[in-house]
């Protein structure tokens, strides 16, 4: 356990997405230190689920990550997109490892998801507002 | 780079020195003058005093954590500790076979490895110069062998580069060193260093870049058998009538520089991972079982904090059984230890200023992921002759970890198939459920050693973000944050102290751990000895 993040944003930079197709299906891998996944969808199934889980409902042990699942917090949109851009306590920030695009798109589908239900859509204008 | 003059000033005055005081006073005066000092360790803790009974309850019982309470159980407190697992040693772990591993999300694991295989899923490598950590190794009687930083024969792998087959280390390292010395030696003889480098040392620059690039008399790089002494031959010698060896053929500037392979080679240059590095025999988590051993039933497990308060008279600790969560306790001291991983700290009320509550909230936490793999045989041994150390990767896999123990003997052994550390990809195998992470690791590393198809067996995967006792692998702070809450984080605060390797500038280190935690320590006791 080492932080190595450096070598490998040496290696590529480039946005570009693997996609591995075997016996287990087809899963997009980011080649660099940034995300290349681009629907909500698809970042809340390769990151968020991460911690948050696959019904959103997060987990506890010595700790506990929240649950997101009919979250009224999420029902001011500037709340989670905040909360993707700046991360909280052990959160991680993912300013840097996701574009203005990603972050509304992550934002927009768990806020229509998981037992949410809030149509105003956020747009990648949002989000560079909360980044100022 | 320091003035040469001056430099010679100073070896000047510690020869004198060395000649008239003997070397211990050498020594030290080589340390303060700011020579030798690879390590803020000073030597076993002196903690001078009576404590007159009073009382320290840690929380944790990691490495942290059990430094403190051996340490202060000697120096004469009476010490508590309160641990989250089922065991002691916190992130200082390792899995073998027959070992369970439930994650967060419920996903339950059993390590089916053979007997005397294991992973390390945390820490699992020593600098030389970690002298604190080392020092408790050898005071705890934990035996060391090897860890293989470098090993020439492992692969360094591109996707798209060489038609996506791995180059060995040493091939790479060779061409790429050869390729600049034939490069600077060219530069040199046109006159074009003339300006920056004496006549005089121009020459002694050819000299040493044909010795250091394996050039010929021309100063070219090329297939001869002196480069094939770096690199490798195309026919190695032999004995005999065939004996003859023939050269390898470099490879191309060009190609080395496209491929990006260089950029593996700060692994095996940066401090922190040279030679000569260690492991415990038998696996890391040694190091927790011989604390835990020392400290006997002063640990109590299986217990999880819920509520940290502290009076002018001293600390509360709220806690409940693992098993019995509705069954509330607690435990006072007068003064605690809290080695909390901030990530949980964070979540729970604790009576702290609010400037000390701002510093436990300001680090996130980094992934981290790690995967064991066992196979029938060890195909990288017998059919690779790779011996221990590691391969990269621009695969998600990032890295294969070769065994650095059990060398050259038939049947099965495991292997690191995966080792990922912050960036997108620990995310996305975070993410997956743990037999996907197994199957995927064994097909992204079919590309380095397509063996894998046939010789795979079983694994385990182990992703820190859903670590139930960590939430994640390390404190990640940014440097922003270090500058506004680092110190603050550090105070004691009325009758509490954190410490770990979030309290260190060694993050994610077991020596930043044990090093704040002395640290810690040292300045409670101080704290003690006034009150």
């Amino acid at each position: 356990m080492r932080r190595v993040r450096t070598i490998c944003l040496g290696v590529s930079l480039a946005l570009v997405a693997s996609t591995a197709l075997g016996q287990t299906g087809q899963r997009t891998f980011s080649s660099g230190y940034r995300f290349v996944e681009m629907s909500g969808e698809e970042l809340y199934n390769n990151v968020c689920r991460a911690c948050h889980m696959i019904d959103a409902k997060g987990a506890s042990g010595a700790g506990s990550y929240p649950s997101l699942a009919a979250d009224p917090n999420l029902e001011a949109a500037g709340y989670p997109i905040t909360m993707v851009v700046r991360g909280r306590r052990g959160m991680p920030p993912f300013a840097d490892m996701m574009n203005d695009d990603q972050i509304a798109a992550v934002v927009n589908y768990l806020r229509t998801h998981f037992g949410n239900n809030y149509t105003d859509m956020v747009t990648a204008q949002d989000v560079r507002d909360v980044r100022r | 780079m320091q003035d040469e003059a001056a430099a010679l000033r100073r070896r000047d005055l510690l020869s004198l020195i060395g000649v008239m005081a003997g070397s211990a006073a050498m020594y030290h005066a080589m340390t303060s003058l700011g020579f030798a000092s690879e390590s803020r360790y000073k030597g076993p803790i002196k903690l001078e005093g009576d404590p007159k009974g009073a009382s320290v309850l840690i929380l944790g019982a990691g490495l942290a954590g059990m430094t403190a309470a051996l340490e202060l159980r000697q120096a004469g407190y009476q010490v508590q500790v309160l641990e989250f697992n089922n065991r002691p040693g916190g992130r200082n772990w390792t899995l073998r076979g027959g070992d369970t591993f439930v994650e967060l999300g419920g996903a339950s694991q059993t390590c089916e490895f053979e007997s005397g295989l294991y992973i390390n899923p945390g820490p699992w490598r020593i600098p030389y110069h970690h002298r604190a950590l080392l020092d408790y190794c050898r005071r705890l009687n934990v035996a060391l062998e090897p860890f293989i930083q470098l090993n020439h024969n492992a692969y360094l792998h591109a996707s798209r580069a060489f038609g996506g087959a791995p180059q060995r280390i040493r091939t790479v390292m060779a061409d790429f060193r050869g390729q600049v010395s034939e490069l600077l030696a060219k530069a040199t003889k046109q006159g074009k260093l003339d300006e920056a480098v004496t006549r005089e040392d121009q020459e002694i620059l050819l000299q040493a870049l044909r010795s250091w690039g394996a050039l010929d008399r021309n100063y070219n790089y090329n297939a001869n058998l002196y480069s094939s002494e770096y690199r490798g031959y195309k026919t190695a010698p032999g004995g005999g009538l065939s004996a003859m060896p023939v050269p390898s053929e470099p490879v191309a500037l060009s190609d080395i520089l496209q491929s990006r392979l260089w950029a593996y080679l700060r692994n095996f240059a940066n401090y922190n991972f040279q030679t000569t590095m260690f492991q415990p025999v038998g696996g890391m988590d040694m190091i927790g079982k011989a604390f835990a051993k020392e400290l006997g039933d002063i640990i109590r497990c299986n217990t999880k904090v819920t509520k940290i308060q502290q009076s002018d008279r001293g600390v509360t600790v709220t806690y409940v059984d693992t098993g019995k969560p509705a069954f509330v306790q607690t435990a006072t001291a007068d003064w605690c230890v809290c080695t909390i991983p901030l990530s949980i700290l964070s979540e729970l009320p604790v009576d702290v200023s609010a400037a000390t509550k701002a510093a436990i909230d300001a680090v996130p936490y980094a992934g981290s992921v790690k995967i064991g793999l066992q196979f029938k045989r060890r195909f990288w041994e017998e059919d690779d002759a790779i011996f221990g150390g590691i391969s990269y990767t621009d695969l998600p896999i990032r890295q294969v970890a070769y065994p650095n123990t059990g060398f050259n003997r038939s049947g099965r052994g495991v292997l690191l198939g995966a080792y990922l550390f912050d960036g997108a990809n620990a995310y996305e195998f975070t993410a997956m459920q743990p037999e996907e992470r197994v199957a995927r690791a064994v097909e992204f590393g079919a590309a380095l050693h397509p063996q894998y198809k046939d010789e795979f067996e079983n694994g385990i995967a182990v992703a820190w973000h859903r670590v139930p006792f960590t939430l994640g692998c390390s404190g990640d702070w940014s440097e922003d944050a270090r500058k506004q809450h680092y110190a603050n984080l550090c105070q004691i605060h009325g009758r509490i102290v954190l410490a770990g390797e979030h309290a260190s500038e060694l993050p994610a280190w077991q020596e930043g751990a044990i090093l704040s935690s002395l640290d810690a320590i040292t300045r409670l006791h101080e704290r003690v000895m006034k009150t």
